[in-house]
């Protein structure tokens, strides 16, 4: 019921559109997200996939197209990076608002001034709080698996939410690996059709997009945040009921080596696999540390981050974004916001690293522990430091 | 209106609703009821940010009895591109609703020829099979009567404003029916609800063209032009009748007046009922009435007809 293949992570993507029978792509090529159109023109175009494909003039325009096509009920697609997603930026948060099942890949990319193409997750960090499901894959195999699971998601009907399926632009859109691919009827028993409650449909008029008064866009906006936490537990059954059918398993907070573990690193992205093998080798060599890599960053898990915290007494939050003229970065923040005023207060260093494509070496992560460590125990009066920056 | 068509509209039934919040003596919202009309109910309409979406649908009330859409202000007719492109793959896949909808994208002036310009040509060019519907009335109402592209010259609004070194607006009128039909698509046509019959005739034409089409739709704006509410259709009839706004269409590239005026009337009968124009003097009524003409002797001309 499935066949093992090299393929590259931004094909992985395609098949996993075509796996789950879209109806509608509407998408604007851009580095690192090219390949992935690429490839999805290919697949309708070979009748492979049953799709109209929108070869929109913007990233605004595929945005809102695939509002309208989401709107009558169409499984909908879209897929971006950067300077796409900062275009994209008011429509993705009515796409939120009006509770539209769209998922869309992200590969991340860092954000011009000065022009760069290569990853880093300033992109998806300004569109943080548009109301999106958004969670990150690591590797091929992930974007596939997660890319599947993020219709199941948003077009389940206690949810009803787009989903950002944010994968780190080259390190992972673009390397070449074995991709367990799953066959459509194995797809289609885990992804039933989708059926959006009320679409646009003239035996049944209704009007999207009223707009609301002082008296009512509170109530609105309340509403949609309470509808966006309450999601919570549907992503996690969805996941769940993806291990149980093909083995994989995804959890919004993942923990490696955490018992014991005095000093723990948190990544989000595709440098948690670096973050791993660093922290085998600081194990082996005595050393208590452990790694959390941050899943599921929108609705953000503060429970299970606390939980997985709870031995700490050091924890480096490793963000490849700053926030300008802010706290450093938004992960970092945003760890802090969970643990503060909780019983259990681990001190929390905030380091910034591979920024516009730039790696983030084995050794910088070991040092990075080091460097918590004097700072924790030194108690110096360090915000947050950018590492490997040429003097 | 002749008496067969005025049956017709009337036995049509409404499908926007009267209680809307539009000023007293609106043009625009009678020409998206006439409109809504000619359409029928097998309709889906997406609408841009402007008066006619902030008249019609105040959270928890709508004045639609049409499905109907509101996104944003630009992007209306990327939006209306995703509800045809669904609503097709759907039917095709035996998913979705088995029968032609018309889908409509409808925007004033400043969502049609000014922010919404690229998605409207990105539309147009892709071929999608709908209608788009511009409510000209020459500035940004909604926001308080801003210059847009469209507002005439000399027309004096909030960012145009005429002054002691200013004659209102310097740059004259866009004209979006011509870059409508520059994407060679198989419908363009001018409209204006104080011709009603030739309004119906055109949306019908529209709907039945075998691509995207593309409706101007001229509509007096009383609170934006100050001009008495009163006498909203009698200036559509002026405009009309002083080669201001003419009545054509294009099919399929050919050029056809629908309607003819054989003397044109001096611009200065529809320029007088309107506070915005107050300050022209007789220099610049003359500057436009040289435009007008010779705009309209090269409209004559691409439709085929010998200049007066
Ligand atoms: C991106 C963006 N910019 C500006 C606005 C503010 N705005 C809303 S409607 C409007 C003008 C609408 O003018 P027009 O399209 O001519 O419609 P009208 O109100 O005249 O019918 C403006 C400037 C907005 N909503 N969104
Ligand atoms: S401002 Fe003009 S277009 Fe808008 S509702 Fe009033 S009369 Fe109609
Ligand atoms: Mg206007």
């Amino acid at each position: 019921m499935s066949k093992r293949r090299g393929i590259e992570a931004s094909a992985a993507v395609a098949e996993a559109v075509a796996a789950a029978n879209v109806d509608v792509i509407a998408a604007y090529p851009i580095t690192p997200q090219t390949h992935i159109v690429e490839r999805i023109s290919e697949i309708v175009a070979d009748g492979i996939l049953d799709a109209e494909f929108i070869c929109v003039e913007s990233e605004h325009s595929a945005l809102s197209a695939c509002l309208g096509s989401a709107a009558v009920g169409a499984r909908t697609f879209t897929a971006t990076a950067g300077q796409g997603l900062e275009l994209m930026h008011e429509v993705l948060y009515v796409t939120a608002s009006m509770r539209l099942p769209v998922v869309m890949v992200v590969a991340n990319r860092a954000l011009s001034g000065p022009l760069n193409v290569w990853g880093d997750h300033s992109d998806v960090m300004a569109a943080r709080d548009c109301g999106w499901i958004q969670y990150f894959a690591e590797n091929a195999q992930e974007v596939y698996d997660l890319t599947i699971c993020a219709f199941r998601i948003a077009e389940d009907h206690r949810c009803l939410f787009p989903v950002m399926v944010n994968m780190d632009g080259f390190h992972v859109s673009h390397v070449v690996e074995p991709v367990e691919l799953l066959d459509r009827d194995a797809v289609a028993s885990f992804l039933p059709p989708n059926r959006y409650p009320l679409p646009l449909h003239p035996d049944r008029p209704v009007t999207m997009g009223a707009f609301a008064p002082p008296v009512l866009y509170t109530e609105c906006r309340t509403a949609q945040e309470e509808a966006l936490r309450a999601t919570f537990p549907v992503i996690k059954e969805a996941w769940d009921d993806f291990a149980n059918r093909f083995g994989r398993r995804y959890a919004p907070v993942e923990t490696y080596r955490l018992d014991g573990a005095e000093c723990v690193l948190v990544v989000m992205g595709s440098f948690a696999e670096t973050a791993a093998a660093v922290i085998d080798r600081l194990r082996d060599a005595g050393k208590p540390v452990g790694l959390i890599r941050l899943r599921l960053w929108r609705p953000f898990p503060f429970a299970e981050i606390r939980q997985a915290l709870s031995n700490a007494r050091i924890v480096i939050v490793c963000d490849r974004s700053i926030s300008y003229g802010g706290p450093g970065g938004p992960v970092c923040s945003e760890l802090k916001a969970a643990l503060f005023g909780h019983a259990h207060q681990p001190r929390i260093v905030s380091f910034i690293a591979g920024l516009g494509g730039r790696d983030i070496l084995p050794e910088q992560f070991a040092s990075m522990v080091d460097r918590a460590t004097e700072i924790v125990e030194r108690n110096l009066p360090v915000d947050y430091e950018i590492i490997g920056v040429r003097q | 209106m002749n008496e067969q068509t005025l049956q017709k509209l009337k036995e049509a039934g409404e499908l926007f609703s009267p209680g809307h919040r539009a000023c007293i003596g609106c043009v625009e919202v009678l020409a998206v009821r006439q409109i809504c009309k000619a359409l029928g109910k097998d309709t889906i309409i997406a609408n841009a940010t402007g008066c006619m979406q902030i008249v019609s649908s105040p959270l928890p009330t709508t004045n639609w009895m049409v499905p109907w859409i509101h996104t944003l202000f630009e992007n209306t007719a990327a939006v209306a591109s995703g509800i045809e492109a669904g609503l097709k793959a759907m039917r095709r896949k035996g998913t979705g609703i088995d029968r032609d909808i018309t889908v409509v994208a409808m925007g004033g002036d400043g969502a049609t020829a000014d922010i919404g310009l690229q998605a409207l040509s990105g539309a147009l060019e892709r071929g999608h099979k709908f209608l788009y519907v511009c409510f000209d009335n020459e500035a940004y109402m909604n926001t308080g009567i801003q210059r847009s592209s469209t507002t005439p010259f000399g027309a004096s609004t909030t960012t145009s404003p005429s002054g002691k070194t200013s004659i209102g607006k310097v740059t004259w009128k866009k004209d979006m029916p011509a870059i409508a039909a520059a994407h060679n698509i198989p419908y363009v046509a001018t409209a204006c609800p104080s011709y009603s019959a030739d309004l119906v005739k055109k949306v019908k034409k529209a709907q039945q063209a075998d691509g995207p089409a593309y409706l101007h739709v001229f509509s007096v704006c009383p609170t934006g032009w100050r001009a008495k509410p009163e006498i909203g259709l009698e200036l559509g009839r002026l405009a009309v009748e002083t080669g201001i706004f003419p009545l054509y269409e294009i099919e399929n590239g050919r050029w056809k007046m629908t309607k003819t005026v054989q003397h044109l009337k001096p611009v200065q009968e529809y320029l007088k009922h309107q506070g915005r124009f107050r300050h022209l003097t007789p220099d610049m009524v003359a500057r436009i009435q040289d435009m007008v003409t010779s705009r309209y002797q090269t409209l004559l001309q691409k439709c085929g007809i010998a200049p007066s």
